[in-house]
């Protein structure tokens, strides 16, 4: 029991350290001159742009659902009013920036991990290496950047979408004109509602691109670990999503609401 | 410099499991070395500490009279450039055509901007594996023997001075063998390469070998011409040519 620990640990702590060692490359790798920019491009219209529908049917239903949601419980109260209040604060602060990053990372960071996973196993990354090119700037850093880039923006795409399924809801079973909705919607949020949700957005992006190009870079030699390498990408990202969701929230109401 | 590649009792271990058992072996300016010997022998583990993708445990390993394991990163990669790499199953970039695989070496690693310097370079390397009409196709569309062409006119297109083939007839039909075998000859022919071609194929290492090794175990059991180890009495090395 004692030794199954001991070799639980010394895997966590060599995945910790082979993840440094990663981000350090990154790093590295990121301020090196001759920067793979077209390839940036690509991989942002890959992620970002291939990315749009899922986002925007999500965010819709996310505005949509969350309205029917709170409909009942605040027309009890007699505040049906504030539904695009507290809709527009919920989806702004929180719910779209984690469930929209999660989708990511089921998509997005799957897709790079396998990617990446199949070039490694066929050879392609080190057919790179030994020409002489460097796979780590064009394969690792265009694609992680891109990530950090287009996840915000993919996030603020679901929210305008959720403000849009939220006023479809609110129109179900009650009866409010575009206008009221709309401006109702904007006098709520405020500019702390927004950077912190974006900040933690570019976060959630860089997770993303991080764990999917570190999963695929260390596949094994076989077409099995390509799926594991998808595999494991999604639950790490996911997993590190959450906890860095956590801390932000912690960090916003200390210095933001100073709560 | 007569000698481009100096290994020097060469060791190398995969977790504590030796796989390389010291290896000395030279090859000279303008040769065809192949290396032949049981899968898992570490033929391919050999040329990987060559280009530096594996470091030795011992030993040396000099090209072009430089110690692989003590260069920097600017270090290897400019050797790197000057070797050429052709992998089991030619590693050609799937997501890219034909053209963009050609063109990915000349953009990244030599920094050539000029397009209708890159689209000669292309032309010119495709030319001399016979695939002129391949430029505009994807990986997917080309059938084995044509991989390992292209793979080859990526690895010419820099203009290589040492090519190491890993299997190059691995998988293909005796006559494609042959037409990659004769390839191999022309491409040493007219770059002037120095090349160390792995295989199993003897018919590969009859058409290619200026001189055969025989790795056994990770030891480097016999060297010498094609006729010379055909008559060797060691069951081991005969049993390559009775095929």
């Amino acid at each position: 029991m004692k030794k199954n620990n001991r070799g639980f640990t010394n895997k966590i702590l060599e995945e910790f350290g082979d993840q440094s060692l990663f981000f350090m490359s990154f790093l590295r790798n990121t301020f090196k001159s001759n920067f793979e920019w077209n390839e940036l491009i690509r991989q942002c219209y890959l992620t970002g742009v291939k990315s749009l529908n899922i986002v925007i049917l999500t965010g819709f239903v996310l505005g949509f659902v969350i309205t029917l949601q709170f409909q009942p419980t605040l027309n009890f109260f007699g505040a049906s009013g504030y539904v695009p209040n507290m809709v527009a604060v919920s989806i702004v602060r929180e719910i779209s920036p984690v469930i929209i990053s999660l989708i990511c990372a089921g998509k997005i960071s799957s897709g790079i991990a396998a990617e990446l996973g199949s070039m490694k196993v066929t050879e392609q990354i080190a057919a790179m290496d030994v020409s002489g090119a460097n796979p780590n700037q064009y394969l690792v850093v265009t694609r992680i950047i891109a990530c950090t880039i287009m996840v915000p923006i993919l996030v603020l795409f679901a929210d305008i979408c959720a403000f849009l399924g939220g006023y479809f809801g609110m129109n179900i079973s009650g009866n409010m004109t575009g206008t009221l909705y709309f401006n109702k919607t904007f006098e709520t949020l405020v500019f702390s509602d927004l950077f912190p949700a974006l900040a933690k957005t570019i976060f959630f992006g860089f997770i993303i691109g991080f764990q999917g190009c570190y999963k695929g870079f260390h596949a094994n030699m076989g077409t099995e670990s390509v799926g594991k390498a998808a595999n494991a990408a999604v639950v790490a990202a996911s997993v590190w999503i959450i906890i860095a969701d956590a801390l932000a929230v912690q960090l916003t109401s200390i210095f933001i609401y100073n709560q | 410099m007569n000698q481009l590649i100096q290994i020097e009792n060469l060791k190398l271990s995969f977790k504590g499991n030796p796989v390389l058992k010291g290896i000395t072996l030279n090859v000279n300016k303008g040769e065809n070395l192949v290396v032949i010997g049981k899968s898992g022998g570490g033929k391919s583990v050999m040329i990987q500490c060559i280009v530096g993708l594996l470091t030795p445990d011992e030993g040396s390993v000099k090209v072009f009279d430089k110690e692989v394991s003590n260069l920097n990163e600017e270090e290897l990669k400019n050797l790197r450039i000057r070797i050429g790499f052709l992998f089991q199953q030619a590693a050609l970039y799937d997501s890219m055509t034909i053209r963009e695989n050609l063109s990915f070496p000349l953009t990244r690693v030599l920094r050539i901007k000029n397009q209708k310097e890159i689209t000669r370079r292309s032309e010119e390397a495709l030319d001399a594996v016979g695939l002129s009409d391949a430029m505009n196709k994807m990986p997917s569309d080309l059938s084995g023997g044509q991989r390992k062409r292209m793979g080859i006119a990526r690895t010419l297109i820099v203009n290589p001075e040492i090519i190491l083939y890993d299997e190059p007839t691995t998988g293909l039909d005796t006559i494609t063998s042959k037409e990659i075998s004769q390839l191999i000859l022309d491409v040493r022919d007219q770059y002037k390469s120095t090349a160390i071609i792995i295989t199993h194929d003897m018919s590969c290492a009859k058409i290619t070998a200026d001189r055969i090794v025989v790795l056994n175990e990770g030891k480097l059991i016999a060297a010498g011409s094609y006729g010379a180890l055909n008559n060797a009495e060691n069951p081991f090395i005969s049993s390559f040519f009775k095929y």
